[in-house]
């Protein structure tokens, strides 16, 4: 029997430090979907959707009441477009991203990934075609998300790619210019990108995943927070053993809502992702972690090192509460969605810099992160080179999610509204970096012996 | 079907009345109650029950009790067990 200050300890994780389950994806494959006739193609990938998702969100409900373990999203990962696509007879891929949409809004969930392209080594015909049709699709589209891979650590970055996202983030944020560029906020660039990401917005099928499958992303900052708030003045090693404790139980509910949903719904469980993802509600965010182990504000010196601690310990203590895990697996630091992030940022205290430092250490990237609206393309293009750089040399997954916001300067506000949040606008190096985007071609892949 | 009942609030005549009552009506059987009062006056109670004599399906009688929860001012949760054995037993 489980004594009642245990049950009680789960019930304040829940009711108090907004423990929850941030998403059940469930990743589809669509290879079985091309066809010459673009509208077959699109209908079969409706069809295939509605058909394999259909119950995922009554399931995710009824799992979620019966439990009494919030799941805050449902979602659908595809495989990526370009490569459905490739098959049909057309220029346009937007009504490809309608045809998800239109899915999604179907059968009820809350985002759909997998607009994507895989380009780190060049260009197919049907990346090309994809990556044009990108700002359009998001413009058009509610629930789509789009990821484009341009670097790893095997190819090394193609730099064509980089200057072309560069413009693509440039031209999402002008076409959804009325939402504050929120086109942007469904766009991610990646370098290392994983097939079965269960997040947003970069979440896509890989070709290497089976027919169907599920994955399943925690949360949980809030639960850390209340944790490492109860060890105060320790030494690390008393810091590091409280969160890998934390996180072993956080993921222990990440494995009882994977396994059910995979009976369930009958498909077989993919991993749980092991990511501490923050909500900008107060009390459920990574920045106010690394101040409680001693950073006034996040951003200061010590915070890379604070944030090396949390990724690593969230890691030890999750992967034994799971007997798969995968994803991106470590802490995300989303500005605009993680209330300490945006005091932060609004102080000045946290900038492009020091979040990009951090990056080296933690899941991801730089991520939900608002510039002025006129940066031009090439200096986005620069700042995901920098960050598809840390990615390849570490053998890591990186990403941007920059937003541009049309109109906006530093010391403006950008609002999203719910989980995505609001961001201030924060500064940019004002020197070019042109020539060097203008350059092209490809960033050899790195040494990855000869290490002595 | 084993699950835990949790009732937690500012302490008053007739929660137990109350909690215990709704259980009766749904047809589920209480196996163990642990209940007590943390200075000054808040009320805790927790219960391992069986609902598997009840006619309804767990997640309605979840819903039930939650919102016996909300007209009595207290947080009531009924979860399957398989929540806190995940949580804390290896």
């Amino acid at each position: 029997m489980i004594s009642s200050a245990e049950i009680l300890q789960t019930i304040r994780m829940f009711d108090q430090q907004h423990l929850d389950i941030r998403t059940i994806t469930m990743g589809i494959s669509l290879l079985d979907c091309a066809h010459p006739d673009p509208r077959t193609a699109c209908n079969k990938i409706y069809d295939k959707i509605c058909r394999r998702a259909g119950h995922l969100v009554s399931t995710g409900e009824a799992i979620g009441k019966e439990f009494g373990i919030p799941i805050v999203n449902k979602r659908v990962a595809v495989t990526p477009v370009s490569l459905v696509a490739a098959a049909s007879d057309t220029a346009d891929y937007v009504p490809f991203a309608k045809a998800l949409d239109k899915a999604a809004k179907t059968v009820g969930i809350d985002f759909i990934g997998g607009f994507s392209a895989l380009v780190q080594k060049g260009f197919t015909s049907s990346d090309r075609k994809l990556i044009a049709s990108i700002p359009e699709a998001l413009a058009t589209t509610d629930l789509v998300c789009s990821s484009v891979n341009v670097g790893s650590t095997k190819a090394g970055i193609n730099m064509d790619a980089v200057a072309e996202m560069g413009r693509v983030i440039k031209s999402a944020a002008d076409r959804t210019a009325a939402q504050g560029g929120f086109g942007c906020a469904k766009l991610v660039v990646f370098a290392n990108a994983v097939e079965d990401n269960p997040f947003m917005a970069g979440a896509f099928h890989g070709p290497g995943e089976p027919e169907c499958v599920i994955n399943v992303g925690i949360s949980g900052p809030g639960v850390v927070h209340h944790a490492v708030s109860q060890v105060p003045g320790q030494p690390f090693d008393v810091v590091a053993e409280t969160i890998k404790k934390t996180a072993f139980r956080i993921t222990r509910m990440g494995m009882l809502v994977a396994r059910e949903a995979s009976a369930r719904l009958e498909v077989p469980f993919g991993i749980v992702d092991l990511s501490l993802a923050p909500t900008p509600a107060v009390g459920d965010s990574v920045a106010r972690i690394l101040e409680e182990m001693g950073l006034e504000v996040c951003g200061t010196h010590g915070t890379t090192a604070a944030l090396a601690l949390l990724n690593d310990a969230v890691k030890k203590g999750g992967v034994m509460a799971s007997n798969h895990v995968g994803g991106l697996s470590g802490a995300f630091i989303p500005v605009s969605e993680d209330e300490g992030m945006i005091a932060a940022a609004a102080k000045g205290a946290l900038g492009l810099d020091k979040l990009e430092a951090m990056t080296c250490v933690c899941s991801v990237g730089l991520d939900m992160i608002a510039v002025p609206g006129d940066t031009p393309a090439e200096t986005i293009a620069a700042i995901i080179a920098d960050e598809a750089a840390i990615g390849m040399v570490n053998a890591k997954t990186t990403a941007v999610r920059i937003i541009p916001a049309p109109g906006k300067t530093v010391g403006d506000t950008v609002e999203f509204g719910g989980l995505l949040g609001s961001a201030p606008v924060i500064p940019v190096h004002p020197f070019s970096s042109a020539p060097f985007i203008a350059r092209g071609g490809r960033i050899p892949a790195p040494m990855q012996s000869l290490k002595n | 079907m084993r699950a835990v009942v949790t009732v937690a609030g500012t302490d008053k005549v007739g929660i137990i009345a109350a909690a215990t009552g709704k259980l009766a009506e749904l047809n589920v059987n209480i196996l163990d109650i642990t209940q007590t009062i943390l200075p000054p006056n808040f009320f805790t109670m927790v219960m391992l029950v069986d609902a598997s004599g009840s006619d309804l399906p767990f997640g309605e009688i979840a819903d039930q009790m939650e919102a016996l929860g909300r007209e009595l001012g207290l947080d009531i949760h009924a979860q399957r067990e398989e929540t806190f054995q995940a949580m804390h037993r290896i």
